[in-house]
């Protein structure tokens, strides 16, 4: 387990006060023009030798991410950062931990990641339904606007950077990053193509980078304490320390800080008081938001909770959403309810995703009753993989993967309520009732 | 329509909306707040105020009427003052869920029904509303209570879990989530947060980590 010392977020549970003082009183702002002294490129270095992936789900190296901004920034075009903190990813929350106990660590790695990249202003853009969450992250921006931390001359340190705080309004959409820029310009919240990519036309046109919450908040303590502190924690190519949330059927459900790479059993025993009805009881788990394909239970059990050992396990470490499912789950319900997810949020811009979505739905409605005719299975599997893949953004690809990880993994399920359905099996259940 | 000036929506279909929001403005509070939010935008770039001063004016309508909606004549006040066409405004209000284009009642009872609440017993809180005369997408007859079924709130580790208005109700079950409507009925409110005395996210019955902070 990562010991107390090496926690980046002291204040996770909100024991202590959001507040500047009390922020203060944990480490932040300590000396913060000392950190951007360091210059841009020497952060940019620091955060690349850390080796911090981002934290949003992509895994994308935070540090190689950065230094894609123009180093001589066209005034008439000047970058801009945006922190996506549109956390939606059914099974997430830990972001909003930081924005309500932590926003201090957020402000702080705002200005110095707007720094690294010669940003002059950051946008915050927080889920609409975070409504309390964003009052804080409101207040606290004042405050640090107040004590000189951000503004005019941030920190003394010549450097002059805004932070904007802009609430969503209830889009699961506008977390992909084209969708999150277009929302922040006034307009519904519909992914660009890329190319161009952000780095290049973003926010207004001008040099954008989109980096989640959690990828911010961490790079202050990585420059105070040394990259080689963070890239001492968890196996190589996953480093550093990371927020997880055990939702659903664990004794305790908590979101909580750990080693990247911890097994999964270690994590639920330390943390959550194992799995509800005992280690005999997991069904399965999908270890990174809805949006990744669902893992069995013998084969997550040892398995290290990191970007690469949940994708060879094909499927993803995510946001570090871990969603335990005991053996009272109806497992082909719990997808079905995300393909309803899925359907409800497609922005519509895409057929592919518009139309397949709602098919979708209704096909896993009817296998969740067994109200279905066998070669529907894989008519369906044939339409996850016509969306995955066509469409603009990823969640088309987002709506297939639970679907293919349900039919991957427990496809005799789905046919044997057909078959139940259809008659051709007795049920157990129904021979005694008679 | 013939004439070449243009006749704002809320005028083409008289009787729809009320009279009463045709003439909405600003309190001055609001005026002055809708200008600063405009100011953080770079010149010429005030149409990303549109979701700002949306809020602000649902904001406005809950404190003047009761009811967090915004009706076509608030839309276009909102649209007038950013400069942009109408329907850019109304394009804006009917992507987000969280506009509401048509009231609401007093208290906004959202349950979130996604898979990680639905796994922790979302389908008793939502029993529970319908005990107590709540119906799915409608509005309580006294106006008090609209249900809505919403999609995953960002509050997992605490699920299962309903938003009402501005505050969280999470840990809940089919008996503190009818305490809470029953409270709500009364005109009291409720404690917002755990319903079983977690703080925040931490484990039930004491943090496993940040033992020497925490306290």
């Amino acid at each position: 387990m990562l010991a107390d010392k090496d926690r980046i977020f002291t204040n996770l549970y909100g024991f202590q006060p959001w507040s500047l003082d009390a922020a203060r009183h944990r480490g932040d702002w300590e000396d913060t023009r000392s950190l951007l002294a360091l210059g841009p490129d020497a952060i940019v270095d620091a955060i690349k030798a850390s080796g911090l992936r981002g934290r949003g789900g992509a895994g994308f190296p935070t540090g190689m991410k950065w230094s894609f901004m123009p180093k001589t920034p066209n005034p008439a075009r000047p970058s801009y950062l945006v922190i996506n903190a549109d956390e939606s990813e059914p099974g997430s929350c830990k972001d909003r931990e930081i924005i309500r106990h932590d926003p201090h660590k957020l402000i702080e790695g705002a200005l110095v990641a707007g720094f690294a990249m010669r940003a002059v202003a950051a946008f915050i853009y927080i889920r609409g339904e975070y409504i309390r969450e964003a009052e804080t992250l409101f207040a606290a921006v004042r405050e640090a606007y107040a004590a000189g931390l951000i503004g005019k001359n941030a920190c003394g340190s010549g450097y002059d950077f805004d932070v904007v705080v802009h609430r969503g309004a209830g889009a699961y959409i506008c977390g992909e990053e084209t969708a999150m820029l277009e929302s922040l310009e006034g307009k519904k919240g519909q992914p660009r193509l890329k190319p161009p990519f952000p780095a290049g036309a973003g926010l207004y046109g001008n040099p954008t980078t989109v980096n989640n919450v959690e990828s911010i908040a961490v790079a202050p303590t990585i420059l105070r304490r040394g990259a080689a502190w963070f890239a001492a924690i968890g196996r190589p190519k996953n480093e550093g320390t990371k927020l997880f949330q055990i939702s659903g059927h664990v004794n305790k459900p908590c979101v909580v800080e750990d080693a990247m790479s911890v097994p999964f059993r270690e994590l639920i025993d330390t943390h959550c008081g194992g799995i509800r009805g005992g280690w005999d009881n997991l069904l399965a788990v999908i270890p990174g938001g809805s949006s990744v394909p669902l893992v069995p239970a013998h084969q997550i059990i040892d398995a290290p909770m990191d970007f690469d050992g949940l994708r060879d396990l094909k499927s993803g470490l995510g946001t570090a959403a871990i969603i335990v499912m005991d053996k009272s789950t109806d497992i082909v319900r719990a997808i079905a309810r995300l393909s309803y997810f899925y359907k409800h949020e497609s922005c519509g811009q895409c057929t592919p995703c518009r139309e397949g979505t709602g098919w979708m739905w209704r096909v896993m409605e009817r296998l969740v009753t067994g109200d279905a005719e066998p070669h529907e299975i894989d008519l369906l599997l044939e339409v996850t993989t016509e969306i995955e893949g066509h469409t603009i953004c990823a969640l088309g690809d987002a709506a297939a993967w639970p679907i293919q990880g349900l039919m991957r993994h427990f496809r005799p399920e789905v046919e044997a309520r057909i078959a139940r359905r259809k008659g051709f099996v007795q049920v157990p259940n129904a021979i005694a009732a008679e | 329509m013939t004439s070449s000036t243009y006749t704002p929506v809320s005028q083409q279909n008289p009787g729809t909306p009320p009279r009463e929001f045709v003439d909405f403005a600003w309190t001055a509070d609001n005026a002055a707040e809708a200008a600063r939010i405009i100011a953080l935008y770079p010149a010429g770039r005030q149409a990303s105020a549109v979701m700002p001063l949306l809020w602000l004016a649902q904001y406005q309508m809950r404190d003047a009427t009761g009811s967090a909606w915004l009706p076509v004549p608030v839309i276009e006040f909102v649209a007038r003052q950013l400069g942009m066409p109408y329907i850019r405004a109304y394009e804006v209000a009917s992507f987000y869920t969280m506009y509401n284009l048509k009231p609401v009642g007093r208290f906004h009872v959202q349950v979130c029904g996604t898979t990680p609440c639905q796994l922790r017993g979302s389908d008793d809180i939502m029993r529970a509303c319908k005990d107590k005369g709540l119906k799915k997408g409608g509005s309580t007859p006294d106006g008090l209570f609209t249900l809505t079924e919403v999609e995953c709130l960002g509050a997992c580790a605490n699920a299962p879990m309903v938003q009402i208005n501005d505050d969280n109700y999470e840990d809940l079950t089919y008996d503190s989530m009818t305490a809470i409507l029953e409270a709500l009925a009364r005109g009291e409110m409720p404690t917002p947060g755990s319903a079983i005395g977690r703080t925040a996210s931490c484990p039930e019955g004491g943090p496993t980590s940040l033992l020497e902070v925490a306290g």
